[in-house]
């Protein structure tokens, strides 16, 4: 199908979206790659007045090394976080989860923060940027400021980005030296999460030192499984310690049911799962 | 003496089909384009049930680019009634079907309206100024509820929701004993119900139709697999004179029954390009096709199996349920009844009893979908089987090697009435057994068992028969089918020695070209490269009756040897005259003729030519050797084979793998080897696909929920294992190609060997069914509840999620 | 719109609506009717073309997202009539029967060999896992993308445009109109 017609500005820099986005009104939209979003306007699900496509904005582009943390500009599309080797040695989790996003053709163009500013709670990245403590750096005419992941994500498809605020780029702090999983389920390959489990561990010595749990699809929003973090942290690695663990996978989720899933399933899924990621992530 | 060449049936040729579409030099229907092309978009409806009280389509007039916007009441006179081919009882209920609804829809996707404009994005633009309101009915959905007494009714004229029912009694037909008393002789008498879901064909080429009104004949392009029906459908829904339409299939992208229709689209198209003079094209979108082309599957069947304490099967009885839709489209009725001659499939028996009630209800109308009516009565039998297997604790190999028809027992007469003509089961399973290692798989299960392994291990046995080559026309006549099976093929020997071939099957990735070229290289004695098929175009093809069925090699193929056959009878009477000699000592061999016991030779090509020119004939033949012959089947044809699937139940979350796949069919003679292994790849694809991942789903509404391809699962390269396939041969005898036909046996027999498979590996968790698509909840449930039959607990989709929310950003 | 773009090697300048799809462009604009549509979803994959290098679905971008890049179709990959060792694995494995799904299957798959010179059976499948096929159940698929990586001269991978390098680097600026 053929989406509605639409206007379509190209901002060179943040200041020029940020004034487009505002300028616009609720009726724009912002396309990064554009990955979710094309389809919709091919159904005719939306049909925006404006297209603002930050696709051309360098700044947007891109990972740095600041120190204690990385930047992952929102614009970097999925393919290069997947392989970059300061995601991969600092943040894996994000590497491993990027790497289950939809399909290769996909991850070409769909970007790192569109992904997570779409806010599906299927999306595979939500997750892993919860239980990472990842920061969200948005930019309105007001000007920037940061917004933790843990306030980022409000509803099904909706976030703290208020009209007019772009989503700039995402801090992650450095894990340097975990080890993580991402345990994703779904019926086919490219099907969309039925649930996922991101985990990200660190063992010393065969005691779980640190660890955090996030899971995918269990609420209208990504779930930090806290609960199960704490049973883990200070214990050995053992089958059983995971597996006792894991049981608390389900506290504070609200999951739904759909005909892959009703909430019954996705709650025992989402300890199965945990019990899984966790194990792999301590290995 | 020259050496012999390779004979080419049975060589592995490379598809001359191949070099234009590796390259992208395709002729797909919405690849062409036209002078003053027109495009189309339809407006569809979304409620299932209702009456339409009013469509307000000024605004969509006046849209830029915009010449036309149509409702069903504009053209409710020409438009006549989609035609249902075959009306399988005298008193059969068949609704009007307009292909554009008048009043009222009764299914959601039913076109209500037409827009043609410039381009397809202005088309598209007007619908959505089109306002319809409507005033909604009560929804049917259930087969079970709407055949209630005080059900709501679908087409309330008709008085009922039942179209038809059809039986099929050996007592009464003389073929075998009643069932009543087989049941209660028998020692054991299983019951099971089981659910055919409802599927989507889903070839990847969406429908596409280009109908060119400019020339004397209405030209119509269109995505189909049968050009030469849709001729004679067009005409005579429209009472346009066939003489005025040409239909052409083009390059064709899959179809497996889907394909096989005559669609509202088609014709709409075709009144709206000779209402405005102008060549009109309509493309349809995924969603559209989805939507509302037509559904396979969706039966509910029970079945009852009657047997001995000793195995020996006694006697099957079939209640089928079959789900229509919302109207009887070509062949809609039918399907289900082609499962009728099968569920007793290879197994001997007393007495057999089937019924089939067609219910109508408020969703897309079904029709063919690869196998129609055969994977339905394989899955039945093969589930029982491995259910009685069960029940008597035998190996399931063994019940059935006990109950099947023994080689040396053929031509065999079935309970069902069909006669088998060849056939050898033993071969089949005795090589799939040895590829599959049966033994050892059945040692590893055992021990997965005894440790209670979290990844229990099933083994799935499916020994199948399906009749195919359709089909015997005189039999068709029997079943009320209102049409033939025979077809035709006409050779062409052109003056340079080339050979064109005119066939009347339509191939739309089937590989007929190169199939073809084989089986007349080698009957003419011409090379592979000389010859070149023509098809799928009524204009070149003017007869024939296309390609479902499995029926194309079968039936096609011989219509060709056929008349090859006569060009080297032409052939040879010509060449005795050039070569001086008589008739009777003219051999012909590997494309030369040649004097009998004398080195005076000539070739066909040179006999073409000479036949060509015509300077010097013997008296009274024609200017040439071309030929023709039209070929009816005296019978079905009848592959069998053996399939043994392998799966790893991930018993903490339901999820199956499949471990390994073993088929061995027995397709008959084979022409091309890559070509017959390619059918059986993408069969058992589809079939596996069934048993795991599709369903077509409606919630309370009637909308579909499984839309697109996010929530409709087609597997891709990464869900499915590689499959080991292998042969035996048992030459049809009732075609001079020995030729069974392949086009449908992997999607037959496949399903209940996956399912069979599932059930084995949890079946110690006191599970004797799981509903299909066997998902990983539906597993999880059926071991952790031990619920006999775990069906899915709600109607909605969940494949898609919110993945394409209108509401999301950007991604 | 106005957008500028190289196709198959061919420079092309038009005034595009921004709604317009690239396979619509491709399609419609340029003839390349072979990259072809099969969905509306971007599931599967039956569009796929590379953009700069890199395989993407040609109905889930823009046109004007193309402006000032290079693009390459299945008809751009044969050498002068000479059929790129994809294409010739694909005829010799029987890896195609319709063939609606090719061009997409082909150009993914020349997409994976370059990342992946040597694949096993389940990186071809999983490289895959964006391409729908109906027909071949992808035996003969994965066969032949295998038997392309064994045949293929590195450069072959590279055909068509030349990847940039992925670096944490800014990458350079495109012209914008």
């Amino acid at each position: 199908m053929i989406p509605a017609a639409f206007d379509y500005v190209v901002p060179a820099s943040v200041d020029d979206a940020v004034r487009e986005l505002h300028d616009a009104g609720e009726d724009a939209k912002v396309l990064a790659g554009g990955q979710s979003l094309l389809p919709v306007l091919r159904m005719r699900l939306a049909a925006p007045s404006k297209i603002i496509d930050i696709g051309r904005i360098p700044e947007l582009k891109g990972i740095r090394d600041e120190g204690d943390h990385l930047v992952i500009g929102a614009a970097t599309p999925h393919h290069e976080v997947q392989k970059n080797q300061l995601v991969r040695d600092h943040a894996l989790l994000i590497a491993l989860a990027t790497e289950t996003v939809a399909d290769p053709q996909v991850r070409h163009l769909g970007t790192f923060g569109g992904a997570l500013a779409h806010a599906d709670p299927a999306g595979d990245l939500l997750a892993p940027a919860l239980a990472l403590d990842a920061v969200f750096v948005v930019a309105g005419m007001d000007g920037r400021h940061e917004i933790p992941a843990s306030e980022f994500f409000v509803d099904y498809f909706t976030t703290a980005l208020r009209p007019g605020e772009l989503l700039l780029e995402v801090k992650v702090p450095k894990y340097t030296g975990w080890r993580a999983h991402y345990e994703k389920f779904n019926r086919v390959a490219q099907a969309w999460s039925i649930c996922g489990v991101a985990a990200a561990c660190r063992v010393d010595g065969g005691t779980i030192a640190e660890a955090r749990v996030g899971l995918t699809n269990m609420s209208s929003v990504p779930v930090r499984a806290r609960a199960v973090e704490q049973a883990l942290v200070g214990q050995q690695a053992t089958a059983e310690v995971i597996k006792a663990a894991a049981s608390h996978a389900v506290d504070g989720t609200l999951p739904t049911s759909d005909g892959n899933a009703d909430a019954e399933y996705r709650e025992h899924l989402a300890k199965v799962l945990t019990e899984r990621a966790v194990t792999a992530a301590c290995s | 003496m020259t050496a012999v060449a390779e004979p080419e049936v049975g060589r592995a040729r490379r598809r001359k089909e191949d070099a234009r579409l590796i390259t992208g030099r395709t002729r797909w229907t919405d690849n062409l384009t036209l002078p003053g092309m027109l495009h189309m978009a339809l407006l569809r409806s979304p409620v299932a049930h209702a009456r339409i009280t009013s469509i307000d389509a000024d605004a969509a007039r006046k849209m830029p680019g915009v010449l036309a916007v149509v409702t069903g009441a504009d053209i409710a006179e020409e438009q006549g009634s989609l035609p249902c081919a075959w009306p399988i009882t005298e008193d059969m209920k068949a609704p009007e079907a307009p292909a554009m609804a008048v009043g009222e829809v009764n299914f959601a996707g039913e076109v209500v309206a037409a827009v043609v404009a410039r381009s397809a994005a202005e088309a598209v633009d007007a619908l959505e100024a089109i306002d319809v309101e409507y005033d909604e009915l009560p929804v049917v959905l259930d087969m079970t509820e709407a055949i209630a007494d005080g059900a709501d009714l679908v087409h309330p004229d008709l008085g009922t929701n039942k179209s038809a029912t059809w039986v099929y009694d050996s007592a009464e037909a003389g073929s075998g004993g009643a069932i009543d008393d087989a049941i209660a002789q028998a020692d054991v008498v299983l019951e099971r119900t089981f659910r055919q879901q409802r599927l989507i064909p889903a070839f990847m080429e969406p429908r596409s139709v280009l109908v060119d009104p400019t020339g004397e004949q209405i030209t119509v392009w269109s995505a189909t697999q049968i050009p030469h029906i849709l001729k004679w459908m067009i005409s005579a829904v429209t009472g346009v004179p066939e003489t005025k339409v040409r239909v052409i299939a083009p390059d064709v992208g899959g179809g497996f029954g889907g394909k096989l229709q005559v669609t509202p689209e088609e014709i709409i198209t075709f009144l709206l390009a000779r209402k405005l003079g102008k060549p009109v094209k309509w493309t349809e979108s995924r969603s559209e096709s989805m939507q509302s082309a037509h559904h396979g599957r969706d039966q509910i069947q029970k079945i009852t199996l009657a047997a001995s304490s000793d195995g020996t099967l006694k006697g099957l009885k079939v209640e089928l349920l079959a789900d229509m839709g919302a109207y009887l489209r070509l062949v809609s009725p039918g399907v289900p009844i082609l499962g009728a001659f099968m569920f007793n499939a290879i197994y001997k028996m007393d007495a057999y009893r089937f019924e089939c009630t067609n219910v109508f209800t408020n969703k897309t109308p079904t029709d063919a979908y690869r196998g129609a009516g055969r994977p339905e009565a394989t899955f039945g039998i093969e589930r029982m089987m491995d259910e009685l297997a069960a029940e008597l604790g035998r190996d399931p190999i063994e019940l059935r090697q006990q109950n099947w028809i023994k080689h040396e027992e053929f031509p065999f007469t079935t309970v069902a009435g069909l006669t088998y003509d060849s056939g050898n089961y033993e071969a089949a399973t005795a090589k799939a057994l040895e590829l599959f290692g049966y033994d050892a798989l059945r040692q590893e299960q055992r021990e997965r068992r005894e440790r209670g392994d979290k990844v229990q291990l099933g083994i799935g046995v499916s020994t199948y028969t399906e009749m195919c080559g359709l089909a015997p026309s005189r039999v068709l006549g029997a079943l009320r089918y209102a049409a033939g099976g025979w077809e035709h093929a006409s050779i062409r020997m052109l003056p340079t020695g080339k050979v064109e071939v005119i066939t009347g099957t339509s191939p739309h990735g089937q590989g007929h070209e190169t199939a073809w070229s084989q089986i007349v290289a080698d009957r003419l004695g011409v090379p592979f490269e000389d010859v070149e098929v023509l098809h799928g175009d009524t204009q070149s093809s003017h007869k024939g009756m296309d390609s479902y069925g499995s029926r194309s090699l079968a039936v096609g193929g011989t219509a060709l040897v056929m008349a090859a056959d006569r060009v080297v009878e032409k052939a040879r009477k010509l060449a005795a005259h050039m070569l001086e000699c008589s008739e009777d000592d003219v051999e012909f061999s590997g494309g030369k003729l040649k004097v009998r016991g004398t080195d005076k030779s000539t070739d066909i090509q040179s006999v073409a030519l000479h036949a060509h020119v015509a300077h010097d004939l013997p008296d009274g033949m024609e200017a040439s050797l071309d030929s023709e012959a039209t070929f009816d089947p005296e019978n079905f044809s009848f592959p069998h084979g053996t399939h043994l699937c392998a799966v790893e139940v991930d018993t903490e979350t339901g999820q199956t793998k499949i471990r390994s796949y073993v088929s061995v069919d027995d397709v008959g003679v084979v022409v091309n080897p890559l070509i017959v292994e390619g059918q059986v790849h993408g069969g058992l694809a589809q079939g596996i696909a069934q048993a795991l991942f599709e369903e077509a789903v409606h919630d309370e509404s009637g909308t579909l929920t499984t839309g697109t391809f996010a929530d409709y699962l087609l597997p891709s390269a990464a869900d499915l294992p590689s499959f080991t396939t292998d042969r035996t041969e048992t030459p049809a005898t009732t075609n001079p190609l020995g030729a069974k036909g392949v086009g449908e046996a992997g999607t037959i027999a496949s399903t209940p060997a996956v399912v069979n498979a599932i059930v084995d590996a949890v079946r110690h968790y006191g599970v004797n069914d799981i509903e299909m698509p066997c998902t990983p909840m539906r597993v999880w449930k059926a071991i952790h509840t031990g619920e006999r039959a775990a069906g899915g607990p709600g109607d909605e989709a969940g494949g898609g999620l919110g993945s394409i929310d209108a509401s999301g950003g950007a991604q | 719109m106005r957008i500028t773009t190289t196709v198959d090697g061919t420079s092309y300048t038009d005034e595009v609506e921004p709604r317009m799809l690239l396979v619509q462009y491709l399609r419609e604009r340029l003839g390349k009717v072979g990259t072809v549509v099969g969905c509306d979803t971007s599931n599967c994959g039956a569009c796929t073309v590379h953009l700069d290098g890199q395989s993407v679905k040609s109905c889930s971008v823009l046109a004007v997202q193309a402006d000032g890049r290079e693009i390459t179709t299945i008809e751009g990959l044969a050498d002068d009539g000479e059929l790129h060792p994809l294409q010739q694995a694909f005829h010799d494995n029987h890896a195609l029967q319709c063939g609606f799904c090719t061009p997409g299957m082909i150009m993914q798959a020349l997409d994976l060999l370059k990342e992946n010179p040597d694949p096993d059976e389940d990186e071809v499948r999983s490289g895959l896992e964006g391409n729908l096929c109906r027909c071949t159940g992808y035996q003969n698929i994965v066969k032949a993308v295998r038997a392309a990586a064994e045949q293929m001269p590195s450069a072959a991978r590279q055909a068509d445009v030349p990847q940039e390098p992925v670096t944490a680097s800014m990458p350079s600026e495109v012209s914008q109109s």
